[in-house]
């Protein structure tokens, strides 16, 4: 959500039923501000809260010009002070696969996993355990970067593309119809398109190139992961994700305001095909 | 070019943009021709504008602001239509100047000439312009929007509005007006058809909001309504737990408050409480705890229908025989020995997992459905599956096991597991009512009953943030039998006896059911079991910058999303989330029973195999030649159709 709106967005999100006390959101609309001038981002946006169990990551990040650029991350414990995290690598999302369960809370926390790793003494070739360590900091980079591409989500027609490349908020968003609000197509998600080419040409031939750039949520696997409600006697359309639960986006439908926010443990919903 | 644009507004059908303009598409209703001076005026703006035209498109933008300052340009609108007119009465003039786009950038004097009855012969120039406008203004069968029309709009829009740095929200802009072309706003006669579901819960929801029939607003109404209300200060929890970042906006919790009113006056209710929400997929449940008033027995039990006894598939040998007595077959079928597991009742009202009542809503203003009682066995099946609620209570639960019930069923169980779970008080905030009786006399069924402690004087918040034993629990264990106090299966009732088979007990399996024990009433949070050197519960203050005045919160690692406060002598419990425990590993469904054994031939079955037909045949023969020769009794060759029992 916005950093701008924060205490409207909150507000629009607690249907879910987790947001911040008045003292963490009081130091947020400060904290931000200070972040996007120190950092010269063009939006803050406050990520959510990933809950630990000896205390709580809250998430920022910052954008750019380009809506689409690879987003800074930054994370603080007590909304204060923040720091930035490194980018996501492929290397550190395949390493911290290997831990589960619930995040400690406290970022140097190393975590312990077994590996079996064939070694080479001379003519023996026998299998060793090495305990590698991994690091929560990693984890938490790679947990964020997994939810930001899975689920983050915007209305379509937020975002509009330029010949020249670069996304641009659309200041002439004036909202989704209730119509198309309660449609998975009418979402997209907030990163590199990965479905687009695969679609057919006749398919390709309906969308808009300015507004139509990126992946709608309709063909999500698996099907049926993103629930849809109205929220509010219909005055608010929610979706939560059912593959990252927690994730929580909401927007007014005919208005401007929309966002997204993740509260939650980090964990992924591997159980989501026998829930269905 | 054309192309193009004609191919975005066939597109357009898509979306919609709603007008949030100052009542620009108004404007181009028809309109009746106006008088002279907003023509003079209309015409003065349009030849300006094509003389910018002429000297280059790109100074046309720039140069059109300063030059406009009143009056507003709706006349050009009324002037467009006027102009539309004029030309399509085709204007066939003498010999044209090629109508080539390159040519309107010619200069030449002042715009159109004044439309008086004679049109004079216009010069090659000015007819090049007016080509180049009648181009323009073409339409073409997709739309009736001309270019020339959509440039005024967008104009328009543009001065009216003012955006800062118009060049870049151009395409954006271009697009919007294009929209509002096609879609004009509704008039105020009709309703947006759109909108209607939200007004219709819109006016659900004035309903909570005006007073109960009761009568004037007396000042001895006033009196009465002061008294003491069932419903609880949903507003002060709110509060606190807003202060540990759990819980609803502040007017969703009014709303339920007031549903909560509503309610309590619809129902004969003692105490309730507000239990917490419950997310589903496509609606969510707000559920109240209630008890109803002593003696105000629900008559309503009876209409919720008995689930089947049986329903526990998952017992290997489960099976039911057909006894088949249809065919007049001389050997009877062997009774089938198997009897279904003893059904676990359920516990009585006002007891154990059923203590209280609990109703449900999708929103507020929409009417309380009752959630019936919960049985040991929807319990016990509750724990072996995982599903999301779809927020319909009379979706089926499609599971393996098969659930006794449907979504209101498997609600109302998930409801009393994590109420057995979650609900934590502060240590002596309740406490035992003084009867004599330890303890261990009672077999370890424990106490079910407490009181409030009328001397609880308060924890320390942060003696309670700092040890979980300061926490107990104030509602029952479940046992893994499925309810709180534990029942013998076995024990013969009178009408088993009446029903069973003759047979001894001793065929059937052991015996010895082991009485299960659980933890007893009031037992602090620290002595709960671990998931996986995983602390069960976590705790916090809720503002570390003021200790002074902040809550003790507690939060559950099992079940998340159940969250309790406590400050000075309040406490609540609360559960906000999707009503699933926590597991470190993944979900592993039940696997299927094993396959079901034969029947075990024995002396008295046997199994043997069809004969053939070649067999038949020859036996046949064989029968014949026998029948030829003594002509005699026939046996019944019937014989091949051993015994076999249905498996």
């Amino acid at each position: 959500m916005d950093a701008d709106s924060l205490l409207l967005s909150l507000e629009l999100a607690s249907g879910s039923g987790q947001g911040l006390s008045p003292d963490r959101r009081a130091s947020l609309l400060t904290s931000l501000m200070l972040v996007k001038r120190d950092y010269r981002y063009d939006r803050v946006l406050f990520w959510g809260r990933i809950l630990g169990l000896v205390a709580d990551y809250y998430i920022a990040q910052g954008l750019s010009e380009d809506q689409l650029a690879p987003r800074k991350t930054l994370y603080s414990l007590n909304c204060t002070e923040w720091s930035l995290l490194p980018p996501a690598t492929e290397e550190m999302v395949a390493q911290s696969s290997v831990v589960k369960g619930r995040f400690m809370g406290d970022p140097s926390y190393e975590y312990e996993h077994a590996e079996l790793q064939k070694v080479n003494e001379g003519e023996k070739v026998f299998e060793e355990e090495i305990v590698v360590q991994i690091k929560e900091e990693t984890r938490l980079v790679s947990v964020i970067d997994q939810i930001d591409k899975a689920v983050a989500i915007i209305p379509r027609g937020a975002l509009f593309k330029t010949p020249f490349g670069p996304t641009h908020v659309n200041r002439t968003f004036e909202g989704l119809s209730l119509s198309e609000a309660k449609k998975l197509s009418s979402y997209f998600h907030f990163r590199e398109p990965v479905e687009l080419k695969n679609k057919t040409l006749l398919e390709k031939a309906d969308l808009d190139p300015s507004l139509d750039f990126m992946d709608s949520l309709e063909h999500d696997i698996p099907k049926g992961s993103w629930s849809i409600q109205m929220e509010r006697g219909n005055a608010l359309v929610v979706l939560r994700s059912l593959l990252w639960p927690g994730l929580t986006f909401y927007h007014a439908p005919r208005t401007k305001n929309y966002g997204y926010i993740y509260v939650g443990t980090g964990e992924k919903n591997m159980d989501l095909p026998f829930m269905l | 070019m054309p192309q193009a644009f004609q191919a975005e507004e066939a597109r357009l059908g898509g979306m919609e943009y709603p007008s949030v303009n100052t009542g620009f598409p108004s404007e181009f209703q028809p309109q009746p021709y106006s008088d002279e001076s907003r023509m003079q005026v209309a015409e003065l703006t349009t030849s300006l504008m094509l003389q910018r035209l002429q000297q280059g498109q790109s100074s046309l933008f720039q140069q059109l602001d300063p030059t406009f300052q009143e009056p507003p340009v709706n006349p050009l609108g009324q002037f467009n239509l006027y102009q539309t007119d004029q030309f399509s009465e085709g204007a066939q003039h003498g010999p044209y100047i090629r109508d080539d786009p390159a040519l309107q950038f010619l200069p030449s004097e002042l715009g159109f000439p004044h439309y008086s009855a004679q049109v004079p012969e216009p010069e090659p120039l000015e007819l090049a312009v007016q080509n180049a406008k009648a181009y323009l203004l073409q339409t073409s069968i997709n739309c009736d929007l001309s270019l020339y029309e959509h440039l005024v709009n967008l104009l328009t829009k543009i001065l009216n509005q003012r955006p800062e740095d118009p060049l870049s929200v151009l395409e954006s802009l271009n697009r919007t007006t294009q929209w509002e072309w096609f879609h004009p706003k509704l008039d105020t006669l009709r309703d947006d058809p759109e909108m209607q579901p939200t007004y219709k819960m819109a006016e659900k929801q004035k309903a909570l909001f005006t007073r109960s029939a009761g009568g004037a607003e007396g000042e001895q109404e006033m009196e009465e309504e002061v008294g003491e209300t069932p419903v609880p200060n949903i507003m002060e929890t709110a509060f606190y737990f807003e202060q540990a970042g759990v819980g609803l906006s502040s007017d969703e919790s009014f709303r339920i408050f007031l549903a909560m009113k509503q309610l309590v006056e619809q129902q004969p209710i003692h105490t309730c409480r507000f239990w917490g929400k419950i997310l589903g997929i496509k609606r969510s449940y707000l559920v109240a705890e209630v008890e109803f008033r002593e003696g105000e027995e629900e008559a309503e039990e009876e209409e919720v229908e008995e689930m089947t006894e049986g329903g526990e598939v998952m017992e290997a040998h489960g099976e039911e025989e057909g006894e088949e007595d249809e065919e007049n077959v001389v050997d009877i079928v062997p009774k089938p020995v198997w009897k279904p597991p003893p059904v676990i009742p359920k516990e009585e009202s006002r007891s154990g997992a059923n203590k209280y009542l609990y109703f449900v809503c999708n929103e507020p203003g929409l009417p309380w459905t009752r959630l019936p009682h919960v049985t040991p066995a929807q319990i016990v099946n509750a724990r072996k599956i995982k599903k999301f609620f779809t927020g319909y209570l009379d979706t089926p639960v499609v599971s393996y096991p098969p659930f006794p019930g449907n979504e209101a069923n498997y609600l109302r169980a998930q409801i009393a597991r994590i109420s057995a779970a979650t609900q934590v008080s502060p240590l002596g905030f309740y406490q035992f009512s003084e009867e004599e009786g330890d303890e261990e006399e009672e077999g370890g069924a424990g106490r079910d009953s407490y009181e409030e402690n009328p001397d609880f004087e308060g924890i320390p918040v942060l003696e309670l943030v700092d040890s979980m034993a300061n926490w107990v629990h104030h509602t029952q264990h479940i046992l893994p039998q499925g309810r709180c106090t534990w029942v013998n299966p076995l024990q013969k009732t009178e009408e088993e006896e009446d029903l069973g088979e003759e047979e001894e007990k001793a065929d059937e399996g052991p015996e010895e059911v082991e009485q299960e024990v659980g933890p007893p009433l009031l037992t602090p949070l620290s002595e709960d079991a671990e998931i996986m050197h995983l602390a069960p519960w976590t705790t916090r203050l809720s503002c570390s910058l003021c200790p002074q005045y902040s809550v003790a919160v507690v939060r559950s690692n099992l079940w998340p999303g159940a969250y309790a406060y406590a400050s000075g002598k309040k406490f609540e419990n609360i559960y906000i989330g999707w009503g699933h425990k926590y597991s470190p590993e993944s979900f592993n469904p039940a696997l299927p029973a094993p396959i079901q054994q034969e029947y075990p031939s024995g002396p008295e079955i046997m199994e043997m195999s069809d004969p053939t037909v070649e067999e038949e045949q020859a036996l046949k023969a064989a029968q014949e030649q026998a029948l030829g020769a003594t002509e005699e009794e026939e046996e019944g060759e019937e014989e091949e159709e051993g015994e076999e029992t249905d498996d």
